[in-house]
């Protein structure tokens, strides 16, 4: 079977890969782009663990075949800081505790992000439904819910 | 053991710092099991079977052998004969052998050079299967027409009479349980079920597996506990155990699912059948739920009998648990903690292990205590509401406190249940008004923990570091709870402290992260092997001094003289003696091996509020309260999070999660759309109150915490859904269907 | 004499006897002394059992001492999560 030849941005790097057509975004940012921080926990979307910002737009990249990337912006949990600045989601969620075994971390930093550019100053309501398609099986999202409200208002002081 | 000696000032312990690996796992770098890969590597897949029992008659993998890009293709005649016990059931397990037991049962595996290839392979595989008759629920699976799963699956403990489905018998009691009934003002019975609920990790199982010839190799994976994977792996491939290196990767949830083997030692098998290639393995959440373990189901009667002032005069209690099709429901367990919350003088269990044709079970959370807790917490609160007694004081009034003779034998030693009740009456969230459809639920629970067989290490490093090696995986933030304790022993800064996680060639045996143990046994090994590199600086100390190491004490980080007599010599700090340390006798390092047995379980008590929509069934939690006892919490931050995390699964399980199986005998939905595990959005915060009732059988005081959190919710949630509607239900989940039906009458 | 008390399941296997008087200074030898008396229970002590000594669950130590007064329980196997 032929392979597609697909040239995608990547945390603002252009990337170049060959992919069947059968593969996902997700399989080919890890496995022929060597994108890492993108998890698999279901490949159904359902679980969140494999989110990233497609032109801007969060999706679960288990559901985005790897041939519909192509020219397209990508954003991952790889391109959150800023060289060696730590985005304030990173620092507060350590800071807060709001990782146990952090297989969904890097999922819900990219969609708390996404959530927080588009509504810097979002409710607990607001984020716990636009957190609802990222799994976390370890802490009953309490910290997850605080770090993100935490940030959300220091990046509003910054501001 | 008295508390003479521990310590109760701390500069570190209950501080909460940033976790060591923190950077590591919110940049996306840190390696879980399925990030690692390897020059030369396959990809391995798995054929499972489709039906729930069936007869392998015919393995056909010519076709799979003959697509380009397949390497090996292994079933069971690649595994040796004759192991029996535990480890044929493990065998058995990872790979079926005459007979597919269950829905997902593993039957081939493929290796091949990509993964799409390897799934293309495991299509071509033709299998004959002559399909039997199968049952999946624990109550037919004892009556007298079930089909046998397997003859000669019971051991000496089952009386005669029972059907051969039942493989373990447990009967266990004391008193006189006439005399007791006959002292209740009020007595029910109520019959109850909960079903399988699943670990639901997010990260399915993973390995990378490179095993050559000579049947020697590695092993990459993400575990709770490597060594067991190393025993488990070797024993299924009938190979020396210390043949394999197993290295542990950070792990993505465990929760007892990850303390077993499913595909580790097929990825090894294959490797060996290609020449050694490293084949990589990941599972998808289908097979996560299919065929990795759940936990039991269970059915149960409880008896129960109160005076008007609320005194439990006597309890019984009959547990039935499939497991799944091997021996191993966690009834042992269930039994044991079915009362043991209560000082109860009459007092009786008598559990069933029932096989079924159902996935292995496998440890989740607190192992058989929920289910238990279930029935056994709703009953009371039955009892309580019948008499119109308050659930708090009431079981104040029969709680279990130090001395006490528990349920199960022994007395207790020092315990919480009481400092959590009178915590959670204290609570404000125990005198929130309610509204209309709403209600109030409360139940304790209780795991009496592990020590386990635990090997530590810790180096003092030159640039006056200290580098602490244990073999517990973390799983929840444990390298920060090691770190505090060295930083503690040592009195040196949490930052010098580094905290690797050994593979099996670098320690002696350690189990697994399981049974609330980590942060006790491997803390407890940090601390003592702190002490022993103490010992040994204090010599290098004296040694310079010219003194007896007798005369140097160390304190705040340093040796110092201990008194006028010793002499007068200025402090030489860790760093100090550290930086010279290979000009004076080389490096120094401490060890610990135990089977640590100064363990002591936690209690805890949860109060929830619910409100229940009265057109769809649909219950949602307003507030959550969990109260628990943690001895001494040593990073209060993950000790909360280990009381939430505990309490959202128990709510799940409480409210939706279940194994749901057709008349087919196929599981109806291993999907995560369809075994709903609480989002984010199904919430609220999670309060909590950390109590500290120190243990005496570590240093500093500290109980496990991680499991007892699961037990409480099931009863706590379906009291408040009691009061609620009006309605008990005996049957989990309630789900809005289920609660729905009761509202209105037909349930 | 340590007093060894047995769970039912276990006193069917000993004669019906709810607490066992046998000799021995470690768990290993009351366990060892536990089976001469009464061989009925080797099935149920190599399936594996927790031992309880004066209240504190002592697992995986055969070498963990026993006073003539000491008070021991057979528990069953645990395990955890």
């Amino acid at each position: 079977m032929s392979k597609q030849h697909i040239t995608a941005t990547v945390n603002g790097d252009e990337v170049e890969f060959l992919c069947d057509t059968r593969e996902t975004l997700l399989d080919c940012l890890r496995d022929h782009a060597g994108i890492m921080g993108v998890k698999e926990g279901c490949g159904t979307g359902d679980c969140g663990a494999c989110s990233v910002t497609l032109d801007g737009r969060l999706v679960c990249s288990c559901l985005v075949l790897g041939v519909e990337a192509d020219g397209a912006e990508i954003g991952t949990v790889e391109g959150i800081a800023e060289g060696e600045k730590l985005h304030p989601l990173q620092r507060k969620f350590i800071e807060h505790a709001a990782l146990q075994c952090g297989i969904c971390t890097p999922g819900i930093l990219v969609a708390a992000k996404n959530l927080l550019e588009k509504n810097p100053d979002p409710t607990e309501t607001e984020i716990r439904y636009w957190l609802a398609g990222n799994l976390c099986r370890c802490t009953g999202y309490d910290k997850i819910v605080r770090a993100v409200m935490d940030a959300a208002a220091e990046m509003r002081e910054a501001s | 053991m008295a508390l003479d000696g521990q310590k109760t000032a701390y500069k570190y312990i209950g501080t909460t710092p940033d976790r060591p690996d923190g950077l590591d796992k919110v940049t996306g770098r840190a390696r879980y099991g399925a990030d690692i890969s390897m020059p030369g590597m396959l990809h391995g897949a798995v054929l499972r079977s489709p039906h729930a029992h069936a007869r392998i008659v015919k393995i056909d993998a010519s076709k799979a052998l003959a697509l380009k890009g397949v390497k090996a293709v292994v079933t069971r005649a690649d595994f040796p004969d004759g192991l029996d016990g535990e480890d044929w059931n493990l065998q058995e397990n990872c790979m079926a052998g005459e007979k597919a037991l269950y829905d997902g049962h593993a039957v081939a595996a493929v290796a091949a050079t990509s993964p799409l290839i390897a799934r293309d392979a495991v299509k071509l595989i033709e299998v004959d299967y002559e399909v039997l008759p199968h049952v999946t629920d624990v109550d037919a699976a004892m009556k007298d027409d079930a089909p046998v799963i397997r003859e000669g699956a019971a051991d000496f403990s089952v009386p005669e009479g029972l059907h051969p489905n039942v493989v373990r018998y447990f009967d266990s009691g004391r008193g006189d349980l006439d005399k007791g009934f006959a002292e209740a003002d009020l007595i029910i019975e109520r019959s109850y079920t909960t079903e399988a609920a699943h670990q639901g990790y997010i990260e399915p199982h993973a390995c990378l597996g490179q095993m050559g010839e000579d049947g020697r190799g590695e092993l990459w994976v993400c575990t709770q506990g490597h060594w067991f994977v190393r025993r488990m792996s070797t024993a299924v491939l009938g190979i020396e155990t210390t043949n394999i290196r197993v290295t542990p990767s950070e792990i993505g949830g465990g929760f007892g699912g990850k303390t077993t083997v499913f595909i580790e030692p097929l990825s090894l098998a294959l490797s060996r059948k290609t020449g050694g290639k490293p084949v990589k393995m990941v599972m998808s959440r289908n097979e996560v739920l299919r065929a990795t373990g759940p936990t039991a189901s269970a059915s149960m009667d409880i008896k129960m009998g109160m005076t008007k002032d609320g005194k439990i005069t006597a309890a019984h209690g009959t547990f039935r648990m499939q497991g799944g099709a091997f021996p191993g429901a966690p009834v042992d367990v269930t039994t044991m903690l079915a009362f043991a919350n209560y000082d109860i003088e009459n007092v009786h269990h008598i559990g069933y292990d029932v096989i079924t044709n159902r996935p292995k079970q496998a440890a989740y959370r607190a192992p058989g205590a929920p289910m238990a807790a279930f029935a056994t917490e709703s009953t009371i609160d039955e009892l309580c509401r019948e008499l119109g007694l308050d659930p708090i004081d009431t079981r104040l009034k029969n709680a279990a406190r130090e001395g006490t003779r528990a349920t199960f034998g022994p007395k207790f030693g020092p315990i919480g249940l009481v400092e959590t009740l009178e915590a959670a009456k204290t609570h404000p969230n125990y005198s929130a008004p309610l509204g209309p459809n709403q209600g109030r639920g409360v139940a304790s629970g209780y795991w009496m923990n592990w020590g386990g067989e635990t090997s530590a290490s810790v180096a003092i490093s030159e640039d006056g570091t200290v580098t602490v090696s244990i073999g517990t995986p973390d799983i929840g933030g444990s390298r920060a709870s090691m770190a505090l304790m060295a930083a503690e022993a040592f009195g040196i800064p949490y930052e010098d402290v580094r905290v690797n996680i050994s593979d099996t060639g670098a320690l002696g045996v350690n189990e697994p992260t399981h049974g609330s143990r980590a942060t006790y046994a491997s803390g407890l090994a940090t601390i003592r092997s702190a002490e022993d590199c103490i010992g040994k600086l204090c010599k290098r100390a004296a040694d310079k001094w010219g003194i007896d190491p007798e005369a140097v004490i160390w304190e705040d980080g340093c040796a110092k003289p201990s008194g006028p007599n010793a002499g007068e010599f200025p402090p030489m700090s860790l760093a100090e003696i550290a930086g010279e340390m290979g000009s004076t006798g080389g490096p120094i390092s401490g060890h610990f091996e135990d089977s640590p047995a100064g363990f002591s379980g936690s209690f805890g008590t949860h109060v929830v509020d619910v409100e229940v929509d009265p057109e769809t069934g649909r219950t949602t939690i307003l507030r959550y309260l969990v109260v628990q006892d943690a001895g001494k919490a040593i990073h209060p931050a993950y000790v909360e999070g280990q009381f939430q995390g505990g309490a959202a699964q128990g709510i799940g399980w409480a409210l939706n999660e279940e194994y749901i199986y057709g008349e087919d005998g196929r599981l109806q939905n291993p999907v995560f759309l369809d075994y709903r595990v609480p989002v984010a959005s199904d919430l609220p915060m999670i309060d909590t109150v950390i109590v500290e009732v120190p243990n005496p059988g570590h240093p500093y005081g500290v109980r496990g915490v991680g499991e007892t959190g699961i037990t409480p919710p099931l009863p706590a949630v379906a009291n408040a859904v009691r009061e609620a509607t009006g309605k008990r239900i005996c049957n989990l989940p309630l789900r809005p269907s289920r609660v729905l039906a009761a509202i209105q009458g037909k349930g | 004499m340590a007093e060894v008390h047995l769970w039912s399941g276990l006193r069917s296997l000993a004669d019906g006897k709810e607490m066992v008087e046998v000799p021995g200074a470690t768990v290993g030898q009351v366990l060892d002394s536990l089976v001469a008396a009464h061989p009925g229970l080797e099935p149920a002590l190599q399936r594996g059992v927790s031992v309880a000594v004066d209240g504190q669950i002592v697992p995986n130590s055969r070498n963990h001492p026993v006073d003539p007064d000491s008070e021991i329980f057979l528990l069953q196997k645990l395990a955890g999560g």
